[in-house]
């Protein structure tokens, strides 16, 4: 008979981490050691990406696992945490690049390893994920959380010798930082905001920016030398009907032209133009663009992507289709539910006891509702407010409290917009901290008004 | 919700003319519909159409630039096919739901 037993190599004591163990094998009554190994107990929960998903999963889980057995480790390229909410109010001078940033570090948990560098893929077969210097990291379970970035290479044209001089994003503090300082000499024109395909991140984002211009041009004096157009490939301002009727009649009432259907093709940056697949053409003097979202590159070498490098995903339980331990969050997904913030937060608290089941062998009960809430800057102290899922498209009513609010959802209102100016002292603060928010992660009925159109 | 008969077979259309099943749809059926918005199908338009529903069968979400990657033809083309709204156009005639916007 064999038997094997794993004790410490010096007192016999139970296990801990990394720490030398000795393989006993006894024959009979001889007893002798055969192998002095290091054996790891320890389970691996690996995050890929410390932005606002993998930051607040690695604060919830932290706190709920035991340090001697779980090993939390997150690993991103980049030090600097921005707030990107903030990045449309940069380029109208309300707020400047210090306003939307702080080092990632500041909210990473105690007891968390971070590994700065960047991922090469991960190979889901062998659990592992492999960096950049050829380092491979093993995980037990994974969270991949790397978000979705803007590719304006590819739109023939965008990123052209126009690019940071007439045309610009608002999606990286540089071409934040670069349109502040353009707007602040332009004397005026055609002022073209186009989306160039879906999804993309914060999809209410260039109805505030069109809104925050004409309040700033507005304020300027020069509202009349400004023409102001949102250009989208949506049939209107947005998705879903009851929102796009309540925001098109806004936009109509600021004087804001909607072209909707526009599938952009290429930017002709002689005649300064937008050209459609269908030949259709918008000329403008300043161009703002989203540019096409795509998921991270790493997630194309792993081969787990869709053919935007977004990540098949159970849209219930936020488990990835390929692997049963590798769990997706935020905007790296292709969950059908807008990419924001918002939803990262609410979908991180279902994912949380997901992962508390899988750890624990449950079957994964929690469900995603594909809840999101977004205020909507809408110019001159004023904001709306949306609140939807999956199966609800945002409707009129009061939030959080049915009735009496205090927020106004698809309404105009002052408090909105204070809303969204507390919004990011609520974020730095509880959000990122994985604190808990007096908002329930699924959304509810209550106080919202059935509408027919 | 209403009932119509098709190219000799009842089906079920919903509010904006899209088939609520998609077991109705045969290749007479996609025609007659894609005539009452002026196109007359071709060949190349049919295998757009069943492209899009072994898609949706598969449960693969749909967007203009998968379609345009399908090698059947690119979005240019697409466009050319299906003139003014290629994926709501080419869905409709392929017996499908209307592609929904997850914004």
């Amino acid at each position: 008979m064999i038997i094997i037993i794993l004790t410490n190599s010096t007192q016999g004591k139970p296990l801990r981490k990394f720490e030398y163990a000795n393989i006993w094998i006894s024959k009979v009554d001889k007893t002798r050691i055969i192998k002095n190994i290091k054996y790891n107990l320890m389970k691996k929960l690996l995050i890929l990406g410390g932005g606002t998903a993998g930051t607040m999963m690695a604060n919830k889980l932290r706190k709920a696992l035991d340090r001697d057995e779980w090993e939390i480790t997150i690993v991103d390229k980049h030090k600097t945490h921005y707030y990107q909410p903030g990045f449309l109010f940069i380029p109208f001078g309300i707020y400047n690049k210090q306003d939307v940033i702080k080092s990632k570090s500041d909210f990473f948990p105690a007891g968390v390893k971070v590994i700065y560098q960047g991922i090469d893929k991960i190979v889901g077969e062998k659990n592992q994920v492999l960096l950049e210097d050829g380092k491979a990291l093993d995980y037990d379970i994974l969270i991949v959380a790397t978000g979705t970035q803007t590719r304006p290479d590819e739109t023939p044209g965008l990123k052209d010798k126009l690019w940071y001089k007439d045309i610009f994003d608002f999606y990286t503090v540089e071409g934040a930082v670069a349109l502040q300082r353009h707007f602040k000499s332009w004397e005026g024109g055609t002022l073209v905001m186009a989306i160039t395909e879906l999804p993309f991140k914060c999809p209410v984002a260039p109805i505030e920016f069109v809104c925050l211009a004409e309040e700033f041009f507005a304020k300027k004096g020069m509202r009349d030398k400004v023409d102001i157009k949102l250009v989208t490939p949506l049939p209107g301002a947005f998705t879903k009907p009851v929102a796009t009727k309540m925001l098109s009649e806004l936009l109509k009432e600021k004087n804001i032209e909607v072209i909707p259907d526009f599938y952009i093709e290429r930017v002709d940056n002689d005649k300064k133009v937008l050209v459609s697949y269908d030949e259709k053409e918008v000329p403008f003097d300043t161009l703002t663009i989203v540019p096409l979202n795509m998921g991270d590159e790493m997630v194309e070498r792993s081969g787990l992507g869709d053919d935007l490098n977004f990540i098949p995903t159970d849209k219930h339980t936020l488990q990835s289709n390929a692997f049963e331990n590798i769990f997706v969050l935020g905007d790296a997904s292709n969950i059908p539910t807008s990419k924001a913030g918002s939803v990262a937060h609410f979908a991180s608290e279902i994912l949380f006891d997901n992962i508390m089941s899988a750890i624990e062998g449950r079957p994964l009960l929690a469900k995603f509702d594909g809840h999101a809430n977004c205020y909507i800057e809408t110019g001159h102290g004023k904001g709306a407010l949306i609140d939807f899922n999956y199966e609800t498209e945002p409707l009129p009513g009061t939030f959080p409290l049915p009735g009496i609010g205090p927020f106004g959802l698809l309404k105009n209102t002052r408090i909105n917009h204070y809303g969204k100016i507390m919004f990011r002292w609520i974020y730095w603060h509880i959000l990122l901290r994985g604190k808990e928010m007096p908002i329930e992660a699924d959304m509810t009925m209550a106080g919202k008004k059935k509408v027919n159109l | 919700m209403a009932e119509k008969e098709i190219a000799g077979k009842t089906v079920q259309l919903n509010d904006e003319g899209y088939l609520t099943n998609m077991e109705d749809w045969s290749r007479e059926v996609a025609a007659e519909i894609a005539k009452e918005d002026g196109i007359e199908l071709t060949d190349k338009h049919y295998e757009v159409l069943e492209y899009l529903r072994e898609k949706h069968a598969a449960g693969e979400p749909l967007s203009i630039r998968k379609v345009g990657k399908s090698g059947i033809t690119d979005i240019k083309g697409l466009y050319q096919l299906f003139p003014g709204g290629p994926l709501k156009l080419s869905s409709k005639f392929a017996g499908i739901p209307k592609p929904a916007s997850c914004v």
